[in-house]
């Protein structure tokens, strides 16, 4: 290691030397990493966003163990299963309560806009806080109301003014399958990619909504079990006490059962990793082309190089030298770009888009594979610089 | 032995010719299109000669040049440099052989994006047992000598012809080869700058002693030669 240092400080830094005599195309070269890394640190952003926002709503699910649908896929399309079998689980020890949530898609008229927009209702007993959401529990007494409904203010859409009118006392009324709906609360989850935003009320209200519904064909059930139990414990159990016409999760499965879901299910995660790859190959092509240039440019003064007795491994360090100073350069604005695009991006979406340490080291080493995979294709150039041949 | 002991040992006894050439044809091309380019040459260099080449074009005057500097191998033959047989070896020793010489071009053939003083010193980079002080040291040296001490770190770009090949010069020479080989260096400068070229040239080879082997087709610097070597279709003529 030493002794490289010492053999890098006798060595003339070529590379960048070259690379800062055309100022012109190392500029073109920086733009054209930082968009590939901008394109990249989208791609994931999104993708990751997309994770986080749609297992948002299972994640503030308060309960130990679940209870759901074997045809459940996530938490916007749950199926329904007999509500007879969440009595059947207070036979088993351990469990202290089971409580019946209901949840379906729902078109609601905006309330600004009156325009038709995608919501995913929510209903369950107000006895019995269902969310680890504050703002849901302390409004659970005004849901009892028919009609009422929480709305989630980070819904994707245009809902400032019917929100700052609710929060000025003005009475906000909307429409959902010709009943009047009221907003009797407001509380905080974020859209996902399956619905704009969520509605939460009182399982009779949800009733009340959609009439073809019944009480006894639930979508969730949710178990609390007494202090002491062993989640795991007490599902294994359920799951041999149960038939199999329900599926028993403890929180933390349903979860990842919702991530594995996005990951391998939804064609988003493909579509994502796809604009990931793009990305990485605009990125070798544009600094491919770069170097290509660079190399043919220079190709007189290298055959002159060898003439002088160096040989072809000193001008690959120096091509590669350029690639990892591109990288590294090129990541610079790479990752300050995405920093702010990812602010206007979740302020437009209302998805949560945030920047991991992670990420930053996944990106600057997908940045030094995209330019060493370049600079490796430029040097094929590097053959053509025969002293013997040019002179 | 190494070559460094061995040049020594040439420089000390002085009978030792540096360039020593036996029979020495060479063929460019393959199967039907192989085409003899040099015919039976034999031609002792003793150190510290100057020796011109000259001959018509495509006599096969930068052929010898670029075979006795390494860039080609020989094919068949006997060709020594500083006592090393360069006929049939490989691409290795070829570099290798390539460090013990300097090369001066036609053309300046300086990089762009590099000073002088750092176009000079890559022609003391391969040899790792100089520190960078020393490096820029002798560099600087070398440029005050051939007259540029005042443009050490003007780009190529801001030289003229002359001074950038008296740059060039200077790279060839830092590094105190043993042999130097020039491939018509004036072509490309007007006649007095050509003229000071050459003669540079000439003193800096008669301090450091190394032997100097030039092709040109220029009549005007015929006069600095010790010996002058006349080719043509691939042959020695008697001088």
């Amino acid at each position: 290691m030493k002794q490289l240092l010492t053999s890098l400080q006798h060595r003339t830094p070529l590379g960048w030397l070259q690379l800062r005599h055309d100022r012109g195309r190392l500029l073109v070269a920086l733009a054209g990493i930082a968009f590939a890394d901008v394109l990249m640190f989208m791609q994931l952003g999104f993708q990751n966003a997309l994770y986080d926002s749609n297992t948002r709503l299972s994640r503030s699910l308060q309960t130990d163990i679940v209870l759901v649908s074997p045809q459940m896929r996530n938490m916007q399309f749950l199926s329904t299963f007999s509500r007879r079998r969440l009595y059947q689980t207070l036979d088993v020890p351990g469990v202290q309560s089971a409580a019946a949530l209901y949840s379906n898609l729902i078109s609601w008229k905006n309330p600004q806009t009156r325009q038709e927009r995608q919501l995913q209702a929510i209903g369950f007993d107000p006895n019995q806080p269902a969310f680890n959401l504050p703002e849901v529990n302390q409004n659970l007494a005004s849901v009892k109301l028919p009609d009422r409904v929480l709305f989630d203010r980070t819904t994707r859409g245009e809902y400032e003014k019917a929100i700052a009118a609710f929060q000025q006392g003005t009475p906000v009324a909307t429409e959902i399958e010709r009943r009047t709906i009221h907003i009797a609360g407001l509380f905080t989850l974020g859209s996902s990619f399956a619905a704009d935003g969520t509605l939460m009320t009182s399982d009779q209200n949800f009733l009340r909504l959609f009439p073809r519904r019944e009480a006894g064909s639930v979508s969730m059930g949710l178990l609390k079990l007494q202090p002491g139990a062993d989640p795991q414990q007490v599902a294994a159990t359920l799951r041999s006490y149960l038939p199999n016409d329900v599926r028993v999760l403890t929180h933390a499965e349903l979860v990842k059962v919702e991530e594995d879901f996005w990951k391998s299910q939804s064609p988003i995660g493909f579509i994502f990793g796809m604009g990931t790859t793009m990305a990485f190959f605009v990125g070798v092509v544009i600094v491919y082309q770069v170097l290509s240039t660079d190399v043919n440019a220079h190709l007189k003064e290298y055959a002159t190089f060898k003439a002088m007795g160096y040989n072809n491994g000193y001008l690959l360090s120096v091509v590669f030298e350029e690639a990892v100073i591109l990288a590294v350069l090129g990541f610079i604005p790479g990752v300050g770009l995405p920093l702010v695009l990812y602010q206007l991006a979740s302020k437009a979406t209302s998805l949560p888009i945030f920047m991991t340490l992670g990420r930053v080291v996944f990106v600057l080493m997908l940045t030094l594979v995209m330019c060493m995979m370049s600079g490796a294709i430029a040097t094929r150039k590097l053959q053509s610089a025969d002293p013997a041949d040019m002179f | 032995m190494t070559l460094t002991a061995l040049a020594e040992k040439t420089q000390a006894t002085e009978t030792l010719p540096v360039i020593e050439i036996q029979n020495l044809d060479h063929y460019f091309g393959h199967g039907a299109l192989r085409k003899q380019v040099l015919f039976d040459i034999s031609l002792d260099i003793n150190a510290g000669e100057i020796i011109i080449m000259t001959g018509p074009s495509g006599s096969g005057k930068t052929t010898l040049l670029t075979l006795a500097g390494g860039l080609r191998s020989a094919q068949s033959g006997s060709l020594k440099i500083l006592g090393q047989e360069l006929c049939g070896a490989s691409a290795a020793q070829l570099t290798q052989a390539r460090r013990h010489h300097g090369y001066i071009f036609q053309a300046h053939n300086l990089h762009s994006s590099l000073t002088a003083i750092q176009n000079v010193r890559m022609g003391l980079e391969l040899h790792p047992n100089l520190s960078v002080e020393e490096m820029l040291g002798r560099s600087q040296a070398m440029l005050e000598e051939v007259g540029l001490g005042d443009r050490l770190n003007y780009y190529p770009d801001n030289l003229s012809g002359g001074q950038k090949q008296r740059v060039a010069i200077a790279r060839a020479l830092v590094s105190a080869p043993k042999i130097v080989l020039a491939d018509e260096p004036t072509a490309a400068l007007d006649k007095k700058s050509g003229r000071d070229v050459v003669e540079l040239m000439q003193k800096l080879a008669k301090e450091q002693g190394c032997t100097i082997l030039m092709v040109t087709h220029d009549n005007r610097i015929l006069d600095i030669a010790d010996r002058i070597v006349y080719m043509e279709d691939g042959r020695l003529a008697n001088q």
